[in-house]
């Protein structure tokens, strides 16, 4: 009994010490190397919602990591590439169950998730100890790049998305009504929702520094159909404009009974991407007709590449992508897969030694890369620690007859962030 | 009831005083402040006394259905919000084909009059159902079962209209006779909220005329009277039970059809638990049991759910005084049922109904 069991320490003990100096003779990283063998592939990890009422965002995400591995033919250095999928359940024990599973395998490199933001914050503690990297092509909470805990922050280091942070979206709404709207008065409206809330108090903070003049910030609760108490509480404080980004149902009771409050008949109205659906403007009627919107804005040849390729390849079944963060995915991918291209080394007996640190180092050194999603430039520096989306991807639609009477998709584009650049220069 | 000697201190009694005064200072307070400041003008207190109004008589014909089975039973079908749904939801369909064809803005009360029917008949068949499937075998039985029983019910009819029309929102197309206002003294109210309430005035009055000048009326008073003489005198007890099932789903069928010409949007299957709650409270401000109580409560509590917040609550510096539209509500049913048990026009109940 004894003795197999002296063997097997002594074996171990061997062992461990030898993996390490192995190592070392190859690894110079100070979070460690992947080895990757000459005959073996290179191995990425999905921690996607697989299952649930989210799962579609998770198919659609997960459609956009096959497609940037196919558009390579699956290979990357000569090797396959292989994907370990896992479901975070769009829930925090979801994500963190999922990232243990991750770190687990040595030989992933790095890590393409989360479909939610709170599956993020459960994996990225363990994804990060484990050195690694994760990639998001649909978390927009502003926690997750803010390393302030003080302000909610939940960064850790080795955390990147391609998605947009909601400060994004927000801001945007608000330099659209100084530069543009040249508005001075602006109400908020939100639904009681983190994400909703998030937006209306970005846009409220960024108008306010704006030199703007924020005259209510108020909420409408899930479910209310009657909206004729805060509109008149709206219209009592004399606003230029409405910002609204709520989701439907509430934000199409709250546009069609604007139209009807004494005080607010001419005043404008914006929403956000919880909004952003065909069925918007049909079922306001003609109060919709000049509503403002803030959404996704994916466009341009490789984009229709993209579908034409995801119409022909069918991943996850479907003929067209079921939701609106696929393209967030193919760029997300394609990033991963081009920073192991650029720190692999390769060595003599044709191990290929993929260094952690140099990896993050390689994702944050990102710029101006032509993504699907536009321009992509990972910051490094708080509140945007880790975000890659530059604002390019989005939009302002402004809704006219052509939604109204013909249900016309997507909407006219007014304004994008080039537009405002273009004004500060 | 045991009554307190008048010579005798009691603190239950104190507390309700002290309650009283508090509540009316608070009103008085609350409006004087906002009436004041001049915030908010008089067009627009006009347009929240509308609004008010038409979502009022909304809850009204809801709360019909409520109280019209109290009166015969002496149960809360609290799975009447959802036949208030079924109507509503299958006939968005319908509105939307008519809406295709045209029809609703060639002919438009002739095509609402349509919705109405179908929407009446639908929520009618539900409603008749129910009572066939859910409450008439627990006929008899302790008062507390029927009432779980309405409460499984409820969810197996949402849930049934989940699966029938999905889980997604939909919305009623607008009629475009409807849309614009009408001045009245430089004080525009929108044609619809005027639309809305008179159809509902006139769905109620004639339940009251039903009631009060037909046969089966007679039969319904009766029953509701007592049930065993009833019998004796020679009146199906179950036909009548069933009928008046049917018309308060009609009523809250049409609820459906005129809450989708007023709000058009957020048609799902989870639509009829608000304003099923909401219409349960107006009857019971109203006087449970009593039909125009019903009616009565319903625009009372439209009204104040409009107005109050503004008023009251906005002049006592409460932030955030609209999302409290529904503690509004729900605070003035606890009040009724402290001040006055038995409703606004409501009798007290006899010991045996209570």
């Amino acid at each position: 009994m004894k003795r197999p069991f002296l063997v097997f320490t002594v074996l171990s003990l061997l062992l461990a010490f030898s993996v390490p100096a192995l190592a070392d003779s190859h690894c110079m990283d100070e979070l460690g190397c992947v080895e990757v063998g000459p005959d073996e592939p290179i191995v990425i990890a999905s921690i996607l919602a697989m299952s649930g009422p989210a799962s579609f965002y998770g198919a659609d995400s997960l459609g956009g990591v096959e497609l940037a591995i196919l558009g390579r033919d699956g290979m990357l250095l000569g090797r396959d590439v292989e994907v370990v999928e896992e479901d975070s359940h769009c829930a925090a024990e979801g994500g963190q169950a999922a990232a243990q599973r991750v770190a687990a395998d040595e030989t992933i490199v790095g890590v393409i998730g989360t479909t939610c933001s709170g599956a993020a914050q459960g994996a990225m503690p363990i994804i990060s100890e484990a050195g690694m990297l994760m990639i998001s092509s649909s978390n927009t909470s502003p926690s997750l790049t803010n390393d302030n805990a003080d302000e909610g922050g939940t960064y850790y280091p080795g955390y990147f998305r391609t998605a947009h942070n909601d400060l994004f979206q927000g801001a945007m709404g608000a330099r659209f009504a100084v530069e543009v709207l040249k508005v001075g008065a602006v109400a908020t409206v939100h639904d009681g929702d983190p994400y909703t809330e998030g937006l209306a108090v970005v846009m409220a903070n960024v108008f306010a520094g704006l030199t703007g003049e924020v005259v209510f910030q108020g909420a409408v609760s899930k479910g209310d159909t009657d909206m004729s108490a805060i509109l008149t509480e709206i219209a009592a404080s004399g606003p230029d404009l409405v910002y609204l980004p709520v989701f439907t149902p509430e934000s199409e009771f709250l546009v069609s009974q604007a139209a009807n409050t004494p005080g607010l008949e001419d005043v404008r109205m914006m929403t956000a991407d919880g909004s952003f659906n065909a069925d918007f403007a049909p079922n306001i009627g003609a109060a919709a007709a000049g509503v403002l919107m803030t959404g996704p804005h994916v466009a341009g040849d490789a984009y229709q590449e993209f579908l034409a390729m995801w119409a022909e390849e069918q991943p996850g079944g479907t003929d067209t992508p079921p939701s609106g963060f696929h393209a967030h995915a193919y760029d997300a991918t394609n990033l991963l897969l081009d920073a192991v291209e650029a720190v692999a080394e390769e060595m003599d007996d044709g191990t290929l030694i993929i260094g952690r640190q140099a990896l993050r180092d390689a994702m944050a050194a990102v710029e101006d890369y032509a993504g699907l999603t536009g321009s992509l430039t990972c910051q490094e520096d708080s509140p945007y620690a880790g975000d890659c989306a530059t604002g390019t991807a989005l939009a302002i639609f402004e809704l006219g007859e052509a939604q109204v009477n013909e249900g016309a998709w997507p909407p006219p584009i007014v304004w994008d962030l080039s537009m405002s650049m273009a004004g500060d220069e | 009831m045991f009554k307190w000697k008048t010579d005798e201190f009691s603190w239950v009694d104190f507390t309700i005083d002290v309650l009283r005064v508090l509540i009316v200072l608070a009103v008085v307070v609350g409006a004087w402040n906002t009436l004041s400041s001049g915030r908010i003008t008089l067009a627009q207190w006009v347009n929240l006394f509308a609004a008010g109004l038409s979502q009022g008589s909304i809850y009204a014909l809801i709360a019909l259905g409520y109280t019209l089975v109290y009166g015969i039973l002496l149960m809360i079908n609290f799975a009447h919000g959802e036949v208030f749904m079924a109507g509503a939801f299958s006939t968005v369909f319908l509105a939307e084909a008519l809406n295709r064809t045209g029809f609703l803005n060639d002919q438009p009360l002739l095509a609402i009059l349509l919705m109405i029917m179908f929407a009446g008949l639908v929520s009618m068949t539900v409603a008749i159902l129910l009572e066939r499937v859910a409450y008439r075998p627990l006929r008899g039985s302790p008062r507390l079962v029927p009432l779980i029983t309405a409460i499984g019910a409820s969810f197996f009819l949402q849930y049934a209209f989940r699966g029938l029309y999905g889980s997604g929102f939909k919305a009623y197309p607008q009629v475009q006779i409807l849309q614009g206002a009408i001045s009245i003294g430089g004080i525009n109210i929108p044609i619809v909220q005027i639309f809305v309430f008179c159809s509902a005035l006139l769905l109620m009055l004639c339940l009251y005329w039903l009631v009060e000048r037909t046969r089966i009326g007679k039969a319904m008073r009766a029953v509701s009277e007592n049930k065993e003489v009833a019998r004796l005198m020679g009146i199906d007890i179950d036909f009548v039970i069933m009928f008046t099932f049917g018309v308060g789903g009609f009523l809250a069928g049409s609820a459906g059809v005129i809450n989708g010409v007023f709000r058009p949007q957020g048609v799902n299957f989870f639509m009829g638990f608000i304003p099923g709650i909401k219409a349960f409270t107006a009857a019971v401000l109203g006087g449970i049991g009593n039909i125009p109580g019903a009616m009565l409560g319903g625009l009372f509590l439209g009204v104040i759910e409009a107005i109050g917040p503004n008023l009251v609550l906005a002049g006592l510096g409460i932030p955030g005084a609209n999302q409290l539209k529904d503690v509004i509500a729900f605070t003035m049913l606890v009040l009724v049922l402290i001040f006055r048990p038995q409703g606004i026009l409501g009798e007290r109940l006899s010991e045996k109904k209570a």
